[in-house]
């Protein structure tokens, strides 16, 4: 009973204070936030006072199956359907948004809704939102069998998932309000930045200590991935956004470094999310998932090691290749662009040691549509941190720079490596986290994975072509010694490649709803669905071709 | 485990494992693929031969400048000028030659007329837009419209002077009363005169008002405009009977504009750019449909 009264007191206390300050608060926007703090603090307090199992109800609604001990999955239950409802609001995001870029008239004249604050709402709802929530997920699913070991602190757990889920609000909310450090991937404000902060140091906490308690003696090269990526994001995170709020009680904060020194720091961690949140976290995923769906040894442990500890010495000295030719010292830009270079074979050893892994199951991609599925992600890996080294290069970035074949690129890595390892994760989980023979339909994978790599083919050819032609014409000069084209005349020149690329993003998101209906209903637990078999995944060894022939052993 | 007890093969790569298992994950003990290592070998070999030869490693002071002397300011230097030295004889050559000259020297001018359509599309499509056909309140360019006049040398004054920018003495102004707000007019007046630049601009036929109109015309606006409202331009004021309009004819619109006058502003350019720049751009005004001789008889006007 006083366990009860004090929950419910602290809740109740907490929404209190939230009102105050939302009361209190200096501008419209930090009141907004306090007042959602407040009432989600004021749900809780309610719902720790009714006696009702409302946990309970919801995993009844959501067909969870109960705790079967060994292992804590509610939690990841969560993150999977949280996963696919954010993946679903970023994609879509993303296609209005660049309908916008096609038709400007779509930004229908309101703030809200203008292509401003949308950019950011799409790029933190697929980066953040759907990859976090997929990487907080797969992570706790992965450390708990490859440790043989329950889950660290569950209820800590819990927090961590749902105090993410409240970032997630937060932040898309702010972006709508327009609040916004100006930093790009990191601008939520100060104290959403203090909420993630929290978060993510519990997530260390239960991820560390679940390394710590495993009862297998070696820690698997997944698990070195995920704390690298956990580690990095908490470092990254912390300096970045290093500011000084105007008031405790606004929305407003200046950061701690200006000029180029914010510039360069911005970048240092740019790029770093993209190297430790959308690179190695997500090798962590591959490095667990792509073995178990093949059913396959991994490729190579030594390359695993080497691989690990080159990616993740050069990756963090890569950020400057984002500020070339800018006020950033010469010697610095330098720097950034041989690191970028060096970067090359260390990410294609993730790649070899996902595609090799095959080796001895490889009719697995003609019979497995999930397999088909990491393959193309691996594939789609593989030549993006190609383009990266490449675009790093100055005499390349001279051209590349500001066109939207950055774009094309972060995309061709964004839908091509870290959506389709993401959906075929999903399609591993699901069946097995709600204890079903198998998914729904193994078809509508195969539809999935036809639209989703058709899409990310015609966005990145749209935008290569796009981001060429832009950067050559802004840099043509006529005979006469004069620029030939005007920016305006270079803008009117994309359409095409515009509405190309929304055709690309419309495929897409149309694969994630086949997905979104497919896991909704294995997890609704129907009969499966009536259709033609595809093969089964089932390994031959005959009709396998061993790349070197078997030894006796 | 691999501990030289007996050694676990891989049955279908024939490779050794390495002993470890995970959730029923083992790994292999393929060594590192050559062609791998060798390029990633390459690539540190690269950087090294870069971080010699390029400014690379900060120092206290100072940083290694590289063996071969390359900056990115000074690689920009040298493209500029030798940007500069490609083009400086012409734009020299512009520079010196007045610009009611050029049009006797075709070569010159068509330089000219190319040079000023990049420096436009750069300076003023902002406004102007970019085929140059103006938008409300920004004068088309196409036309033969003209508020101050549309020979060489007088779209170069407009030019280098600007339209009413403020702290300059030499720029071009013109003020039309707020006639509305001022309280100059009634508002029945403001109709009135309004019903009858309809009338002039061959919008709406005469009408009781337009009569009226006609007199508060030839009281208030004529002295600029002109009697019959053809404009006056050494005054700035625009012909109001030609159908073209900078800010709309509609009625609406001139109620609008009678009310509270207007005042657009263009900045002038004698301050960021250099003459030869300045005489480029109005060539290629010039050029661009409505261009107009030199007024031979106009010795009385202000240029």
């Amino acid at each position: 009973m006083d366990r009860l009264v004090m929950r419910t007191g602290g809740w109740f206390a907490l929404a209190l204070i939230a009102f105050a300050a939302m009361l209190a608060a200096r501008d419209g926007g930090f009141a907004v936030h306090m007042g959602i703090v407040s009432a989600i603090a004021l749900g809780l307090a309610v719902y720790a006072m009714r006696s009702a199992d409302y946990a309970g109800f919801a995993r009844g609604l959501l067909k969870m199956p109960a705790d079967q001990g060994k292992y804590y999955d509610d939690v990841i239950r969560w993150g999977v359907i949280a996963t696919v409802f954010w993946g679903l609001a970023g994609f879509l995001a993303g296609l209005y948004i660049a309908l916008q870029l096609a038709f400007p008239a779509l930004n229908l004249g309101i703030e809200y809704t203008s292509f401003g604050r949308l950019r950011p709402l799409h790029t933190s709802a697929v980066i953040f939102a759907f990859g976090g929530n997929a990487l907080i997920a797969t992570s706790f699913y992965v450390v708990q069998r490859t440790c043989r070991a329950r889950l660290f602190a569950p209820k800590l757990a819990d927090f961590v998932f749902w105090g993410y889920q409240l970032f997630i609000v937060l932040a898309a909310t702010g972006y709508l309000l327009g609040m916004t450090e100006g930093k790009e991937y990191a601008e939520p404000e100060w104290y959403v930045d203090m909420w993630l902060t929290i978060v993510w140091v519990c997530y260390l906490i239960v991820f560390g200590g679940t390394v710590i308690k495993r009862s297998e003696p070696h820690i698997y090269v997944a698990n070195w991935f995920y704390l690298a990526f956990i580690l990095t994001i908490a470092m990254l995170h912390i300096v970045n956004n290093l500011s000084m709020p105007v008031s405790l009680l606004g929305s407003k904060s200046y950061s701690a470094f200006a000029g180029v020194q914010d510039a360069l720091t911005q970048w240092w961690y740019g790029h770093n999310a993209v190297g430790f949140f959308l690179t190695a976290g997500f090798l962590a995923m591959m490095y667990y998932f792509v073995p178990k769906q093949a059913e396959r040894p991994v490729y190579s442990y030594r390359l695993s090691i080497i691989h690990f500890w080159s990616l993740i010495f050069l990756y963090i000295w890569a950020g400057p290749h984002h500020l070339h030719y800018t006020a950033l010292p010469d010697w610095a830009q330098t720097l950034g662009m041989v690191f970028s270079i060096m970067l090359w074979m260390p990410s294609w050893g993730g790649m070899i040691n996902g595609l090799m892994t095959l080796n001895g199951a490889w009719d697995k991609i003609r019979t497995d549509p999930i397999i088909r599925m990491m393959v193309m992600a691996l594939a789609f890996y593989g030549m993006s941190t190609f383009e990266g080294p490449v675009m790093s290069v100055k005499a390349v970035n001279s051209l590349s720079h500001y066109t939207d074949w950055t774009i094309g690129h972060v995309h061709s890595g964004a839908l091509g490596w870290n959506g389709l390892i993401t959906f075929a994760c999903l399609y591993y989980l699901t069946p097995r986290l709600w204890r079903r023979e198998r998914l729904y339909s193994l078809r509508l994978v195969n539809w999935h994975f036809w639209l989703a790599t058709l899409g990310i083919v015609l966005y990145a050819a749209a935008m290569w072509v796009a981001g060429i032609m832009q950067g050559l014409m802004w840099r043509e000069y006529g005979a006469d010694g004069y620029l030939v084209y005007s920016f305006s005349e270079v803008v009117s020149a994309m359409l095409p490649m515009y509405l190309i690329r929304a055709a690309g993003g419309l495929l897409y998101l149309s694969g994630a709803i086949i997905m979104a209906w497919n896991i909704g209903m294995t997890i609704a637990g129907t009969p499966l669905r009536t259709e033609k078999p595809m093969r089964d995944a089932a390994y031959d060894p005959i009709a396998d071709k061993p790349l070197i022939a078997a030894q006796p052993a | 485990m691999a501990d030289g007890q007996d050694k676990h093969i891989d049955v279908a790569t024939g490779t050794e494992l390495k002993g470890h298992e995970w959730d029923g994950i083992a790994e292999l003990d393929t060594p590192l693929p050559r062609w791998w290592l060798w390029t990633f070998y390459a690539t540190i070999l690269f950087a090294i031969g870069y971080v010699i030869a390029y400014p690379a490693i900060p120092m206290l002071h100072d940083y290694t400048r590289g063996a071969l002397g390359w900056s990115s300011r000074g690689a920009l230097d040298k493209e500029l000028a030798a940007r500069e030295a490609e083009v400086a004889p012409l734009r020299r050559a512009i520079a010196d030659t007045a610009i009611t000259d050029l049009p006797a020297r075709p070569q010159l001018m068509q330089a000219a007329v190319e040079g000023g359509r990049a420096a436009f599309k750069v300076h003023c499509v902002q406004c102007h837009g970019s085929g140059a056909a103006g938008a409300k309140g920004y004068p088309n360019l196409n036309d033969d419209d003209w508020l101050w006049g549309g020979d060489l040398a007088t779209i170069e004054k407009t030019i280098t002077d600007g339209v009413r920018n403020p702290d300059h003495a030499e720029t071009r102004v013109s003020i039309m009363p707020a006639f509305g707000r001022d309280q100059l007019l009634t508002g029945a007046q403001v109709n009135d005169v309004l019903a009858h630049v309809r009338v002039i601009s061959r919008q709406d036929k005469t009408s009781a008002a337009s009569q009226r109109g006609a007199k508060v015309f030839a009281d208030n606006c004529a002295v600029c405009h002109g009697a019959d409202g053809k404009g006056t331009r050494v005054l700035g004021a625009p012909n109001l009977t030609d159908g073209l309009w900078l800010y709309g004819g509609d009625a609406e619109t001139i109620r609008e504009t009678v009310w509270n006058s207007r005042q657009g502003v263009m900045p002038r350019w004698d301050d960021k750019l250099d003459k030869a720049t300045i005489r480029m751009l109005a060539t290629y005004v010039h050029s661009l449909g409505g261009g107009e001789a030199a007024p031979v008889e106009a010795g009385n006007g202000a240029q």
